[in-house]
């Protein structure tokens, strides 16, 4: 008795310490769809232990295993667009897949239950199945899939890099601004307004408050109250909590999706296959990112932004109004930051911990391309992106942030000022 | 309202197991970033450490948990030279962003289904991990304490625990004032000047860091013995943050910070929570649900942390002269 209240206790305060850490997210209970299937071999025996998983779009991964009956379940969250794997190692002895394909495939679910077909076969001389992951058409796929991957990531990074090239602040709670743009069109959405029209009054309503108002009421006094730079990025890291558990607060832990476009069909062209809300975002992120760049080499302010970027001190000393220039930088960094919320929330789902799993990408990119170097923002994005998605033929898709990581970290040791940088001491 | 409840439920808290964990990882990263002035984001990669060596040893392989604790130190001391030799030539930044996207790295491949067979994917390793030492438990199994309201398992844990945590503690206070300890304080101070003195500032950095390291990673071993059970999502690096707050408040570069802050902080913490959840359940606090609170604690600690960082970097106890908190 006494045993079994203890171990009790034990779950309990496992369960509490669970909940503490990362904001009680259970998928098997928010299941709303799902994938199922049965296995069997072609004699009509059950295949048992077989293990399936799904991939969203940012890597996290539900998995289910068939059981006596060869039944299986993958509990998804929401519909979109997985990756659905069968571990083919897991498959008993002379078991093997009809058709390879079948071992990682592209799966679009619109809710509900979505049943997969698997063709397996008995005989031949081994369980594994080698997949053939290098054809052309999964690399061209691959490439499209980072291209738009990098452009959204692009969105985020400018304004980081722009932020951190004129204050020197390596903004933490960056990531948290792509959440805010999510989440304020999805207010906007759910109060009637189409998301064609919430998105870019959701864009200006963050640029303003959450990036001009953000410096205005932080970061500015902070400036002139002389706090270093070390303190400004804990600061950040504080903020960045607190606006992450303020959105578990009032939209609690699940994920939510725009009320028009959130199951569009899929599209095929040539080999390529994605949704039409995801090249038409894809569209407007190139037009906002060409935007960005030409205001930085042709309008007054932006020349002064990288005045600002190349040297403060000097800028200032001849006559640019520093604060003004962060002002904008804020405001636009914000702006486009929301955007790229809103392009995660599209063509995936907004979630409160989105902007926190992007963040450590987003480091990634500007790293990479020099921390900031303004173009070098984009420049690493769209490397990140491709490379990313592309690593996905060698390693696992779950796995795929690493090695966008993995690779922030070898360019820090081969090339620390990142491939536009300019060499300085860095160390 | 019961009162004495909520209290005795606080103190147990600020005291208890996880309280411990934490204060294991803050009295590690005293070492690196208060006294040496590395800026360590990655400090759960360091308690994920210790105790997934716990589980894989004593799960996995099913051998001995003392074997498991040298394991788990090994483990840490090469976490350790895996992280600092690329990243502590690098400007502090960048050894900010290195290590939480190392600490983040680590956790995505041992919740990876490729490595299932012996991380345990993302349910992780759960079973009898700390068997050996819940059986050398002497306390009596009628044990009742007043206030505190632990279970004669947990008493254990937190009384060896305690005492480990006083011998860190210890050991931190004579390693800071040794050679040793002047030498990281310079390096914190103006690296130039005590590398002009000939010192391999490097080298001193990287001790530093496998010190940290291995005091955090006991932590980690704490948490798979106490706790029973090693999950992947717990090691968010949302956990170093908490571990900087706890540092921060009791004061950094000052040998009982953790201690003081870790008390406070989980005090703070616990009993705000429980006293919002004794207004809820008697219908004092209507517009809330039960469900808010756990957020509405970690947007108090957020907050907390960004008005310490303005107001007082320095914490209850330390001095605001040192404290690394200038980018060079």
């Amino acid at each position: 008795m006494l045993k079994r209240a203890r171990l009790a206790m034990g779950v309990l305060l496992l369960a509490t310490f669970a909940f503490m850490i990362t904001g009680s997210f259970s998928p098997a209970s928010a299941a709303e769809s799902g994938i199922i299937g049965t296995l069997s071999t072609p004699g009509g025996e059950p295949v048992v232990g077989v293990v399936i998983t799904a991939t969203d779009a940012d890597g996290v991964i539900t998995s289910g295993t068939s059981d006596d009956k060869g039944d299986f379940t993958v509990p998804l969250p929401a519909g979109g667009t997985y990756l659905v794997e069968i571990d083919v190692t897991t498959l008993p002895a002379g078991i093997t897949l009809n058709n390879e394909d079948d071992a990682s495939r592209s799966l679009l679910v619109l809710g509900g239950d979505k049943k997969i077909l698997i063709g397996l076969s008995e005989g031949g001389d081994s369980g594994i199945v080698s997949v053939e992951s290098g054809s052309t058409e999964r690399v061209i796929q691959l490439l499209l899939d980072g291209i738009l991957y990098g452009l959204m990531i692009a969105l985020g990074a400018v304004g980081m890099n722009l932020v951190f090239g004129t204050t020197g602040l390596t903004n933490f709670s960056q990531g948290e601004l792509l959440s805010l743009g999510a989440f304020t069109a999805l207010v906007f959405n759910t109060a009637g307004l189409n998301i064609m029209i919430a998105a870019p009054i959701a864009i200006v309503f963050c640029a303003f408050v959450f990036g001009w108002g953000q410096n205005r009421i932080l970061w500015r006094p902070l400036r002139r109250r002389k706090t270093g730079l070390i303190a400004a990025m804990i600061v950040s890291i504080g903020l960045a909590i607190l606006l992450r558990y303020t959105l578990v607060f009032f939209f609690g832990g699940g994920q939510k999706s725009y009320e028009q476009f959130a199951g569009q069909p899929g599209l095929e062209i040539g080999p390529f296959n994605t949704t039409p809300k995801a090249l038409i975002l894809g569209l407007f992120a190139v037009i906002a990112l060409m935007a960005t760049v030409t205001w930085l080499q042709r309008s007054r302010i932006g020349k002064a932004t990288r005045a600002v970027s190349d040297n403060p001190a000097l800028a200032s000393a001849t006559g640019i109004d520093v604060e003004r220039v962060i002002s904008v930088v804020w405001t636009i960094g914000a702006g486009l930051a929301a955007f790229a919320g809103i392009y995660l929330g599209m063509t995936q789902t907004s979630v409160w911990n989105m902007g926190q799993r992007v963040l450590l990408v987003l480091f990634a990119a500007v790293i990479l391309g020099g921390l900031g170097t303004i173009y070098g923002a984009i420049v690493g994005s769209m490397v990140v992106g491709v490379f990313v998605q592309l690593t996905t033929l060698v390693i696992p898709t779950e796995m795929k942030t690493v090695g966008a990581l993995f690779l922030m970290i070898l360019i820090l040791m081969v090339r620390p000022q990142g491939l536009l940088g300019r060499k300085e001491r860095v160390g | 309202m019961d009162y004495m409840q909520i209290f005795s439920l606080t103190i147990t808290q600020a005291f208890g197991v996880t309280a411990l964990i934490y204060l294991f990882a803050a009295i590690g990263l005293n070492v690196q970033f208060g006294y040496t002035g590395l800026l360590n984001f990655g400090q759960v990669a360091f308690v994920a450490a210790g105790a997934y060596a716990i589980g894989v040893i004593v799960l996995t392989f099913d051998l001995s948990l003392w074997l498991a604790i040298v394991v788990g130190m090994v483990v840490s001391t090469l976490l350790a030279l895996l992280l600092g030799i690329p990243t502590l030539r690098l400007r502090a930044d960048y050894l900010a962003i290195v290590t939480i996207a190392a600490s983040e790295l680590l956790r995505l491949v041992v919740r990876s289904i490729a490595f299932k067979d012996v991380f345990g994917g993302a349910q992780g390793l759960n079973g009898k991990l700390g068997r050996q030492f819940h059986d050398l438990n002497p306390l009596p199994a009628d044990i009742a304490l007043p206030v505190f309201t632990w279970s004669r398992q947990d008493l254990w844990v937190v009384i060896v625990g305690w005492g480990l945590a006083l011998l860190a503690t210890l050991l931190v206070w004579g390693l800071v004032r040794s050679p040793w300890g002047r030498v990281v304080k310079g390096i914190r101070e103006d690296e130039a000047a005590v590398l002009s003195l000939g010192k391999n500032v490097f080298v001193y950095k990287l001790q530093a860091l496998v010190i940290g390291g291995a005091i955090a990673a006991f932590g980690g071993i704490l948490w798979a013995v106490a706790k029973q059970s090693v999950q992947p999502d717990t090691f968010q690096p949302d956990v170093t943050f908490f571990v900087y707050t706890i540092l921060l408040l009791g004061g950094a570069a000052r040998v009982f910070g953790p201690i003081v802050g870790s008390i406070i902080f989980w005090f703070l913490l616990a009993g705000f929570g429980e006293l919002l959840y004794a207004l809820i359940n008697n219908g004092y606090i209507e517009f809330l649900a039960a469900q808010q609170v756990g957020s509405m604690r970690f947007m108090l600690m957020g907050l907390g942390l960004m008005l310490l960082m303005i107001f007082r970097p320095q914490g209850i106890f330390g001095d605001r002269r040192e404290l690394a908190l200038d980018a060079r």
